[in-house]
C-alpha cells in the first residue's frame, strides 16, 4: 500500500514538530526517516499510524484519505521504541492480541500465532512473559504482534535503538529479508545513519520539522543537498572559506564552484570528507601540485579507527585540525611521524553558502 | 542485626534507636489494640456475640457500615481510575491544581467536611429546598453518610493508581489501539491488569478508612440509633452509655478489620514492589543500551575560520 503525506503540520504548544511536510512512499518501499532528536521524525511516524493528529494536512493510503481515521481502523502495524509488550500477557497472548480483538476463531488464532512465532524464530517461547526475554527477543515479539493483523503498512520507531551492537546488525538484515518476503510498505525512524543506509531503499533526512533531503542511500551520502545533511552524516571536516566568480577559496586552495558566478565575494562553508583526501610527503609530489589545489600541513597525530588510519594534520598558518583517513597499507608506506610536513590534496570538495536560517 | 558502621558507638546508637522504636510502637499501637480485644472477650465469646448480634441497634450499625463503606469505595474506585487516567495521560491547564484538590480531603478536618456537606445539602443548605421539593433526604440519612465517607476517602485510590499509571506510560495502551482495540477493550485488557495491584491497594486503604470514619459521618448522620449510626458512631454511643463491654465488642470488629487490612496491605505491597522492580529492570535494560553512543557520525569535524 502506498502512503502519501500532504502538507502535514503539527505543533506541540509553541514547538513546531512538523512544518508542512509532504512525502510519497511507494508500495513495497522500505523507507528510513533519519534525523536528530526533535527533528519531527517520530511525530510523523505516529501521524501516519493515526496515534497523533496533524494540525494541518492529509494522509492518504493508496489514494484514499485516511486522515480522520482512528488508529484502530488504519490497519497499520506499529513497533514501538521500547516494544510496549503487554507485560501481564505471555508471548503467545501478546501476538494473539490483534486477532482476539478481531474475534478470530481460537483454532485459527493458534495456527496463526505459531506460524508467526516460527517466522520470528521464537518457536516454543510462547509461554514466556516479556520480562523473561532478551532485548532482541522482545523486539521480535513486538514485530510478530504487529504483523499478526496482516498490516499493509509496517511502521517502526527506532526499532534497534535499545539493542546491543551485534544483535542490532543481525536483526537489521533479518528485517530487510522479512520486508522483502512479505512485500509491505515499511517506514522506520532512526537517528543512526549507518542503520538507515544499510537497511533502507530510500532515506529521508529530517531537521526542525522539515525534510532536508530525500533519496537513495547513495544519493544522500554522495550528494548531500544541505549543510545540515552533510553535518548530520558526520565524519567530515568543516572550514570557513569564501566564494567569488565561480571559484571557491579556502586557505590558499582554489576550486571551481560554478554555482556562484557573482563578482561579490561571500563567505562559504567548505566540507572535506576524511576519506576523500590524499596525503603525501612533499618530496613525492611533482612541484606543480601545490598550484592544483593542495595545501601544506603538519602531522599532529595518527590514530587507528577500525581498518583505516586517521591522520590529524594542522594546515600551515592555521590553528585548526584536518582529518585524513587512509588505508592501513598506505599509512605503513608513508610512515608519518608527528611533526612531519605533508601535502594534502582533496579529491572532492563540497561548498555550501551559509543559509541565514541554518543553525548547526 | 548488622550495621554498616564498624564503630561500637554506632552499634550502641543503632540498638538504642531500635529499642525506642519498639517501645513507641508497642506502647502506642500493640498494647492498646490488644487491650481492646482483651476487653471485648473478657466475658467470653458468647457474651461478645450476644453484644453484637442481639442488640438491634448494633446490628443495624454493622449493616449500615457494611452498606455505606462499599458504596463510598465503589464511587471512589470509579472516580479514582478516571481521575488517575486523566492526570497521567493528559497535560492541561489546571492539572497541578486538580492534583492538589484531590489531596485536599487529607488536610481538611473530617468535621469540617461534614459541616460543609450540611451547608450544601442540609435543610437550610444551598440545595436544601430543591432536595426537599424532590422528597430526597441527604443529611441525617444514608446518602449523607455515603457522601461524607466518599469525601474523606477521595484521595486514596487516585494516589495509589496515579504514580503507577505514570510509571507504566501510555505505550501499551497505544499498542493495543494500533492493534484495533476500542477504548473499553484497552481499559479492561491492558490498563486494568497493569494497575490492578495499585488499585487493590487503594481500595483496601479506602475501605479501611471508610469503615472507621467518625468525624464527618458524626456531623451528617444526626446520630440516630437504629437509623444513621455506623459502627464507629455506635462504639462511641455505647461507650458514653457506660456499656463498655458492648462498646468493646463492636470496637473489636473494627480492630479486626484493621488487622485484615494490614495483612492484605502487606501482600499487595509485595506484589507492587515486584512489579516496580520488573518495570525498572525492563526500563534499565533499555536505557543503559540507549546511552551507548549510537555512533551517529563519529565526529571528525574540525572547525576553522581562515578564509
Amino acid at each position: 500500500m502506498s502512503i502519501s503525506i500532504r502538507g502535514i503540520s503539527k505543533a506541540f504548544g509553541t514547538f513546531r514538530a512538523l512544518d508542512d511536510v509532504s512525502l510519497d512512499v511507494p508500495q513495497g518501499t522500505l523507507l528510513a526517516l533519519l534525523g536528530p532528536s526533535g527533528s519531527g521524525k517520530t511525530t510523523l511516524l505516529r501521524i501516519i499510524a493515526g496515534l497523533e493528529w496533524p494540525d494541518a494536512g492529509r494522509i492518504e493510503e493508496d489514494g484514499t484519505d485516511v486522515t480522520d481515521r482512528h488508529a484502530r481502523q488504519r490497519e497499520v502495524g506499529f513497533v514501538f521504541q521500547h516494544y510496549a509488550l503487554f507485560r501481564h500477557m505471555n508471548v503467545f497472548e501478546n501476538i494473539a492480541f490483534g486477532l482476539r480483538i478481531r474475534k478470530v476463531a481460537a483454532r485459527e488464532v493458534e495456527a496463526k500465532v505459531n506460524e508467526l512465532l516460527h517466522l520470528v524464530r521464537l518457536d516454543g517461547l510462547g509461554g514466556r512473559k516479556p520480562a523473561q526475554l532478551s532485548g532482541g527477543q522482545r523486539q521480535r515479539v513486538a514485530l510478530a504482534r504487529a504483523l499478526a493483523i496482516r498490516p499493509k503498512i509496517l511502521l517502526l520507531d527506532e526499532p534497534f535503538g535499545a539493542l546491543d551492537a551485534k544483535v542490532r546488525v543481525e536483526l537489521r538484515q533479518w528485517l530487510r529479508r522479512l520486508h522483502d518476503e512479505i512485500g509491505m510498505t515499511s517506514v522506520f525512524v532512526t537517528h543512526d545513519q549507518e542503520e538507515a543506509f544499510e537497511l533502507a531503499d530510500e532515506v529521508v533526512v529530517m531537521n526542525h520539522g522539515r525534510i532536508e533531503q530525500r533519496g537513495t542511500p547513495d544519493e544522500v551520502f554522495e550528494h548531500p543537498s544541505t549543510p545540515f545533511v552533510m553535518d548530520f552524516l558526520g565524519n567530515v571536516n568543516v572550514f570557513h572559506g569564501r566564494v567569488e566568480k565561480g571559484q571557491a577559496f579556502w586557505h590558499g586552495v582554489q576550486f571551481d564552484y560554478p554555482d556562484y558566478p557573482h563578482a561579490q565575494a561571500r563567505p562559504a562553508q567548505v566540507y572535506l570528507r576524511p576519506h576523500e583526501l590524499d596525503i603525501d610527503r612533499p618530496t613525492d609530489r611533482p612541484p606543480q601540485a601545490a598550484a592544483q589545489g593542495s595545501l601544506a600541513a603538519r602531522v599532529v597525530r595518527t590514530t587507528r579507527s577500525g581498518a583505516t588510519i586517521r591522520i590529524s594534520c594542522r594546515p600551515d598558518g592555521t590553528e585548526s585540525e584536518l582529518h585524513v583517513d587512509i588505508a592501513a597499507d598506505r599509512a605503513r608506506d608513508l610512515a608519518l611521524q608527528t611533526g612531519d610536513q605533508v601535502v594534502i590534496t582533496p579529491r572532492k570538495v563540497r561548498v555550501f553558502l551559509p543559509d541565514p536560517e541554518y543553525v548547526i | 542485626m548488622s550495621s554498616p558502621a564498624p564503630r561500637s558507638g554506632g552499634r550502641l546508637a543503632e540498638n538504642l534507636l531500635v529499642a525506642a522504636a519498639v517501645a513507641v510502637v508497642g506502647l502506642l499501637i500493640v498494647v492498646p489494640l490488644a487491650s481492646v480485644f482483651a476487653e471485648a472477650f473478657a466475658g467470653g465469646v458468647a457474651a461478645w456475640w450476644r453484644a453484637l448480634a442481639h442488640d438491634p441497634d448494633t446490628r443495624h450499625a454493622i449493616w449500615l457500615s457494611l452498606t455505606v463503606a462499599p458504596l463510598a469505595v465503589a464511587i471512589n474506585t470509579g472516580f479514582g481510575i478516571a481521575a488517575a487516567w486523566l492526570l497521567a495521560r493528559f497535560r492541561f491547564p489546571g492539572r497541578s491544581l486538580l492534583i492538589t484538590l484531590c489531596d485536599l480531603p487529607f488536610s481538611v478536618s473530617p468535621v469540617v467536611a461534614g459541616l460543609a456537606l450540611v451547608l450544601i445539602f442540609g435543610r437550610q443548605g444551598l440545595l436544601g429546598p430543591t432536595l426537599a421539593a424532590l422528597g430526597w433526604k441527604v443529611i441525617f440519612s444514608w446518602p449523607g453518610l455515603v457522601l461524607a465517607t466518599t469525601f474523606v476517602t477521595l484521595p486514596l485510590v487516585v494516589r495509589e493508581v496515579l504514580p503507577v499509571m505514570e510509571a507504566i506510560g501510555p505505550e501499551e495502551e497505544l499498542a493495543a489501539v494500533s492493534l484495533g482495540a476500542g477504548g473499553w477493550q484497552v481499559f479492561t485488557r491492558i490498563t486494568l491488569p497493569n494497575i490492578r495491584w495499585a488499585l487493590l491497594h487503594g481500595v483496601v486503604l479506602a475501605n479501611a478508612r471508610a469503615m472507621g470514619e467518625f468525624g464527618a459521618v458524626y456531623v451528617v448522620s444526626g446520630h440516630i440509633a437504629g437509623a444513621t449510626d455506623t459502627m464507629p458512631l455506635r462504639v462511641e454511643k455505647l461507650f458514653q452509655e457506660y456499656r463498655t463491654p458492648a462498646s468493646m465488642a463492636v470496637a473489636s470488629v473494627l480492630a479486626g478489620l484493621a488487622l485484615v487490612t494490614l495483612v492484605a496491605k502487606f501482600v499487595i505491597e509485595r506484589q507492587l514492589e515486584a512489579e516496580a522492580r520488573e518495570l525498572a529492570a525492563a526500563r534499565g535494560l533499555a536505557d543503559t543500551i540507549d546511552t551507548d553512543p549510537a555512533t551517529a557520525g563519529s565526529d571528525a569535524s574540525g572547525k576553522d575560520s581562515s578564509a
